[in-house]
């Protein structure tokens, strides 16, 4: 019995659609901590007073929300690397940085509903009691605005995960590519897709389950 | 201490303060009192430049604060503020509020800032709640903490922007005693409040405002007792 369940085209397929998933992983992780960096910026950027700051980071945010992610990649990698600039990046850095780029502007609403929720009060007993704007934001505001961008940071991780597989057009080598290359040989592409879905779900239905119970302790 | 001359503050084209004239001396108790929406904690607001000014001058302490050379963090840490709903940081602790901006403002090593804490803590009376978080005080204990955290960075002058009104009536008391006890060692206060008998007990002089002036002011017997503005005596006649 057993030899037959592993003899089946379902599992022989996994170590393949597992070095993809690697890939997939990993583009998922660097992108994303780059585009918490990016959305920081930019989400509180657009809560800056300066009005060229905010326009700046405004603008950002509503060309990557306003176009599809799989035109971004492909703009990134022929379109900028290649064709404007012709710096041959990796396909594998191409697509970090579309994450980053593309959650950049998603976490930056994120940062900014999350920092614009704290009550004012905060703010102004911070200020009143002599600390800096900076110093307001670092020991006041940021702590616990964070809290309140854990559960939308996580759903944003689902989100980019699954985005990533657009970049099987840019030749990124993640699960999708590999099925792909997989069924090309062997044609069997009912059974590849069923794994390739199963690997996505046994990464986003745990996360999501974990989310929830994590949004109920910390109460926000 | 606190001097005012002719500050006007807009919101937009709504004009809620119409010129100012005021003096608060050392050690003086100064209680605002008035109809909502007359302007009262606008004023006290602009005393520390939670309100940026429109027009006039509010000096401290010969510190002229909207002057560019005039470092506002300075001032503010000179100058404590209580709010109605408290502010106090809910992600620390009751003793970790204190010690905050006598750390980071003031430069206190921590352990030098726990002492401080810490004898603020009894002086209120919340000694035993130092570790606890704020969401497991009550209110009136709250306000208590929010005086102790402005306290700890000794400042010169308290403001209290009606400190309790947001306060069940049975935890007033606590609030106000403490308040008091500070009255009588000398704390420079100025109260912006509707516990007319806390005006009236431990204010030196009440203002009265109304419609972003001071109608009247005197000492708490006067105004309570022989109001001669008409608006004054009105306002009183509803609230006493």
């Amino acid at each position: 019995m057993i030899y037959t369940i592993m003899d089946t085209a379902y599992i022989k397929s996994l170590p393949f659609l597992i070095d993809g998933l690697k890939i997939t992983l990993s583009i998922t992780v660097i992108g994303l901590f780059l585009g918490m960096i990016i959305g920081s910026l930019a989400g509180l950027g657009k809560l800056s007073k300066n009005k060229f700051i905010r326009g700046f980071w405004s603008v950002y945010v509503e060309v990557v929300r306003g176009t599809p992610i799989l035109a971004q990649a492909l703009f990134l990698y022929y379109g900028v690397s290649e064709d404007l600039i012709g710096l041959n990046i990796s396909s594998f850095t191409a697509g970090v940085i579309a994450i980053a780029v593309n959650a950049g502007a998603y976490i930056a609403e994120i940062v900014r509903g999350a920092v614009y929720s704290i009550d004012k009060g905060q703010h102004e007993a911070g200020r009143s009691m002599g600390l800096t704007e900076k110093q307001t934001m670092r020991y006041i505001i940021w702590p616990q605005a964070f809290k309140r961008m854990i559960p939308p940071l996580g759903n944003q991780f689902i989100i980019s995960l699954k985005d990533t597989s657009v970049f099987s057009v840019i030749v990124v080598h993640d699960v999708v590519f590999m099925a792909k290359e997989y069924y090309n040989t062997t044609f069997e592409i009912f059974e590849t897709l069923v794994m390739v879905c199963l690997l996505y779900l046994c990464i986003t239905i745990p996360t999501a389950l974990y989310l929830n119970r994590l949004e109920r302790k910390l109460d926000v | 201490m606190i001097t005012v001359k002719d500050l006007h503050k807009s919101f937009g084209d709504l004009e809620v303060l119409k010129g100012i004239d005021a003096t608060v001396d050392e050690s003086e108790v100064v209680c605002v009192i008035g109809p909502s929406g007359s302007g009262k904690s606008t004023f006290l607001r602009c005393l520390n430049l939670l309100e940026e000014i429109t027009a006039g001058e509010v000096r401290i302490n010969g510190d002229k604060l909207t002057d560019p050379s005039v470092n506002i963090n300075d001032v503010r840490s000179q100058v404590g503020m209580v709010f109605q709903h408290f502010n106090l940081f809910p992600h620390k602790t009751v003793l970790d509020n204190i010690t905050l901006g006598p750390i980071k403002v003031k430069g206190l090593s921590v352990n030098e800032a726990k002492d401080v804490g810490l004898k603020l803590l009894e002086k209120v009376g919340l000694s035993d709640k130092a570790d606890d978080y704020p969401d497991s005080l009550s209110g009136g204990q709250k306000q208590r903490v929010a005086i102790a955290r402005s306290l700890a960075m000794n400042p010169k002058v308290m403001l209290f922007d009606e400190p309790t009104s947001a306060l069940d009536p049975e935890l007033v008391g606590d609030v106000l005693e403490v308040m008091k006890d500070l009255a009588e060692e000398g704390m420079t206060m100025v109260v912006v409040t509707h516990e007319m008998g806390f005006a009236k007990e431990v204010g030196d002089r009440v203002l009265f405002m109304d419609e972003g002036i001071i109608m009247e002011e005197g000492e708490p017997t006067q105004i309570f007792d022989n109001p001669q503005n008409p608006r004054t005596q009105s306002f009183l006649s509803k609230i006493l």
